[in-house]
């Protein structure tokens, strides 16, 4: 092969990104070898007990029922045949639409004391129709397992659907019936995909801050908040990062050793036949698929619509537009900054294979593993370092703030936090591109700027958008990152719901939200043309 | 003969230490088609792409129209060298129409030329009616002929080839493998095709080179690598047959179980050493008149003929292509007689 001396800068370009995930990972992890022994002793003796056993509890929940949740839902969907399927398989995707913090406050107001749920039962059944209150925490489980299973049902149904009929006829002609079938064979075979789905669901729940926040539920993510904003304990937040990021880092080791085991095989061949189940059984499974899609969904979002509609006139006014425009405006940088990042990225792994650009991308891309909070402190800090060298340096003439509260520390955050959204997609059409084609274009005259123009942009720029898509919908719907970091006065449609939603004043955060779910279904309109099966 | 259009002087490349190719020589007329032929990680491929300027040579040159394209310490970049190239996956662009994926190459013309020239390349490759359509919905054969079409397209000194029809079953491939001989004779183009398969090499090439272990072991007309091979690589790999003891009985006389021959003795054999002699399945003739008998140990069934193995008294075993309205039964003896115009033999 040849060295061409362009290699280098793509090199350094990518290192570059790189840093961007590897100081604040580096600053978090370096806070844990530093320990300060008072403010251990403090988070030993108070506050750690708590959010260990509200951590476990929450993890050991929801990864039990989104499993629950997604595998059977994506069985039925992807092997048996009833009423409403090819409308399921898609549909039930859609809670991917609402962020979880959207569908718990949706959720505490339909079911709390006052919301309509339990005042119908209580005028048609008598008072002592009482539900189990909402606001604990299996109410938190609920919430994260209606609105974290799609990620499961996903990657099983396609595990199910390429390979899950032909294991139900290979254990028919075993001898074993369809659920012996299903637990001896298809769930076995399903094993890698059923596990990276649920160690995403497990990082999703260890990341979220909204919906605990809500919930009044302490963890680490709202821990870390709180010793921020509340005590203006830079130190104990950071300790508190340095303890989640070992947990999170843990799981995405985890999940990326499990991807290397996952392959997809072509179905091949002739469509099986889907499995009939029987008239009640079918039903069944009706209803229990419409049940779970009006809980994570169509209920949440009808609530939404009903509070909108009751504040809008009183609420509506001339801040709306300013939060729009921020959210937008963020949200557009934040997805070009992540597309370009990710094609230099993309583009340095085609030319080298050397360990070092390995490395590097491989920790650029960790970076949607950590949570918003951790990372928000681990970008605080060094830009804080930066400000006092500049202080002393400049003197005190400008303020004191030269990137504290800048836009650019908030887009280098969601860089950090989003770039794996967009790597993924370019990447895979870049491996689309084959050397012979670059050859080819090359030996017709092309180099440089004019391949990329007619060559690589034609082929890339389908996924180049979608990937701008999800970026940009991820950092519209982003929360912690955008609260801890955005410049004073700064709101975005997110941070009017966490506001209104810490008031307790759920019709008043269901405007935003709402606006929010809508620009949420874009990409989950895009996933479902992407996968559709049959 | 006017001077040489490709030259190839003493080239040799390697990965590392591993050498892929050593000290090869070969030059190609103007209109001349010729083939690398060679069994997979010959080096065949890797002496393409050095050509085509995808890869830096280690020692020796290459001219192409009189000009220095390549050398140890120089690499004209492909983009310059005029040199059309056809590829094994056809590296079709997905996103272009076929239209587009032909015209890809003339960028530089103006536009009226351009879509001319498209034109008449779709005609020339029998795509007419197909411009518009996108590669994914062409066969395998229509996307291969686009390929052609695009890389003939900008009028190149030289065409390359990189086994451009093994992605293609075997009735398409010789079809097609005419189509492009005559498109290109037509075209009065140079071209140098690289492939595995003897069978399209014969088809298409004016000379032929096989290379085998980085070295050019024959460069030369199909007919003659079938009937006179320079050495026993080249007779075992191209075409069928078996080699049989024999022994040299006087100047250029070699007799064995079938009788005595006249033969070129290979050089420093001296009568009285046993030597191997080359049998093809058209050298031993069926012939019931000959007294000749031999036992039929296998035979394999080929439409117009049976392919028969036969054991010879001495215990040999000979190839016979026999016209398939003699159907015999393994085991049975019949008569054959030799039939051999070019007796090849080595020590």
């Amino acid at each position: 092969m040849l060295r061409k001396p362009s290699a280098l800068r793509w090199r350094s370009a990518s290192f570059l990104i790189s840093l961007v995930t590897i100081i604040p990972l580096l600053v978090v992890l370096a806070s844990f070898l530093r320990p300060q022994p008072e403010i251990w002793q403090h988070l030993f003796h108070h506050v750690l007990p708590d959010l260990l056993s509200n951590t476990a509890w929450l993890l050991l929940g929801v990864s039990i029922g989104s499993t629950m949740l997604g595998v059977s839902l994506a069985w039925l969907v992807a092997v048996c045949e009833f009423p409403g399927r090819r409308f399921f398989s898609w549909a039930l995707m859609l809670p991917l639409a609402l962020p979880a913090y959207v569908s718990a406050f949706a959720i505490i107001g339909l079911f709390d004391y006052t919301g309509p749920i339990q005042t119908l039962l209580r005028s048609s059944i008598g008072d002592q129709a009482g539900l189990p209150a909402i606001r604990s925490r299996g109410g938190v489980i609920i919430v994260l397992c209606l609105s974290l299973y799609p990620y499961l049902f996903l990657l099983a149904r396609n595990a199910f659907a390429t390979q899950g009929r032909r294991a139900l006829e290979v254990g028919q002609s075993l001898g074993l019936g369809p659920w012996r079938g299903f637990y001896k064979v298809a769930l076995p075979m399903a094993r890698p995909w059923l596990f990276g789905g649920l160690l995403l669901v497990l990082m999703e729940t260890l990341a979220d801050f909204g919906t605990v926040s809500v919930f009044n539920y302490d963890t680490f993510t709202t821990a870390i908040y709180k010793a921020w904003f509340g005590m203006f304990n830079m130190t104990a937040a950071a300790q508190l990062s340095s303890i989640l990021v070992m947990l999170v880092l843990a799981l995405a080791l985890f999940e990326q050793l499990l991807q290397r085991n996952r392959r997809y095989y072509p179905t091949g061949g002739a469509r099986l036949p889907r499995y009939q189940l029987s008239r009640p059984r079918a039903i069944a499974a009706t209803c229990f698929a419409g049940s779970i899609l009006a809980l994570a969904f169509v209920l949440p979002v009808g609530q939404l619509i009903v509070w909108s509609y009751s504040v809008f006139a009183s609420d509506f006014d001339a801040r709306y537009p300013s939060f729009v425009w921020h959210s937008v405006l963020l949200s557009s940088l934040a997805a070009l900054l992540v597309v370009i990042s990710a094609f230099i990225l993309n583009s340095t792994l085609r030319r080298t294979h050397d360990w070092p650009t390995k490395f590097a991308t491989r920790f650029a891309t960790l970076g949607y593993a950590i949570p918003g909070t951790v990372l928000a402190v681990g970008i605080y800090i060094p830009v804080a370092w930066f400000d006092q060298q500049m202080l002393a340096f400049f003197g005190n003439s400008t303020g004191g703030n030269f990137l504290r509260g800048t836009l650019l520390v908030m887009l280098l955050a969601y860089v950090a936090r989003f770039l794996a959204a967009g790597f993924n997609p370019i990447e895979s059409a870049m491996l689309r591109i084959t050397r012979s084609q670059e050859e080819a274009a090359q030996s017709m005259g092309y180099r440089g700027w004019a391949m990329f123009r007619h060559l690589h942009w034609g082929m890339l720029r389908g996924s180049m958008f979608s990937a701008a898509l999800l970026v940009f919908v991820d950092v519209m719907k982003e929360m912690p990152i955008t609260l801890m970091t955005r410049p004073f006065g700064w709101d975005t449609l997110a941070v009017r719901v966490f506001e209104m939603t810490s008031e307790g004043q759920w019709d008043r955060a269901a405007l935003p939200a709402l606006a929010l779910v809508l620009v949420g279904l874009l990409p989950v309109i895009l996933l479902s043309k992407q996968t559709q099966t049959d | 003969m006017s001077a040489p259009h490709l030259q190839l002087q003493a080239l040799s490349h390697h990965y590392g230490t591993r050498h892929t190719f050593k000290d090869v020589n070969f030059s190609l007329a103007k209109g001349q088609i010729a083939c690398l032929l060679g069994p997979s990680g010959c080096g065949k491929t890797t002496a393409l792409r050095c050509i085509a300027g995808f890869e830096q040579v280690t020692s020796g040159q290459i001219f192409l129209a009189g000009n220095l394209v390549s050398s140890a310490d120089y690499l004209m970049p492909a983009q310059q060298r005029k040199i059309g190239m056809v590829f094994q996956d056809y590296a079709l662009f997905p996103h272009l129409t076929i239209a587009d994926n032909i015209g890809f190459g003339l960028h530089q013309w103006p536009s009226k030329q351009r879509e001319q020239r498209v034109l008449e390349m779709i005609d020339v490759v029998g795509l007419g009616g197909l411009a518009q359509s996108y590669p994914h919905q062409l066969s395998g054969g229509q996307q291969q002929r686009v390929a052609l079409a695009r890389a003939l397209a900008p009028q190149p000194e030289l065409l390359l080839l990189d086994e451009p029809f093994s992605n293609l079953d075997v009735e398409l491939r010789e079809r097609l493998g005419e189509e492009v001989r005559t498109i290109l004779k037509q075209h009065g183009s140079t071209a140098l095709m690289v492939t595995h398969d003897q069978h399209e090499a014969f088809a298409i090439a004016d000379q032929i080179g096989l290379l085998h272990e980085g070295r050019i072991q024959q460069w030369d007309s199909a007919y003659h690598l079938y009937h006179e091979p320079h050495n026993r690589f080249v007779a075992d790999f191209i075409g069928e047959g078996v080699f049989v003891q024999g022994r040299v009985v006087a100047e250029q006389q070699i007799a064995f179980e079938l009788g005595q021959v006249h033969a070129v003795v290979p050089a420093g054999c001296k009568v009285g050493d046993s030597i191997q002699i080359l049998i093809r399945p058209d050298d031993i003739i069926h012939d019931d008149a000959s007294p000749v008998l031999a036992t039929i140990t296998a035979k394999i069934f080929r439409g117009a003929q049976f392919l028969y193995s036969l054991r010879l008294a001495d215990g040999s075993i000979v190839l016979s292509l026999v016209p398939s309205h003699h159907n015999h039964a393994l085991g049975e003896k019949i008569g054959i007689r030799l039939e051999i115009d070019h007796v090849v033999a080595f020590a």
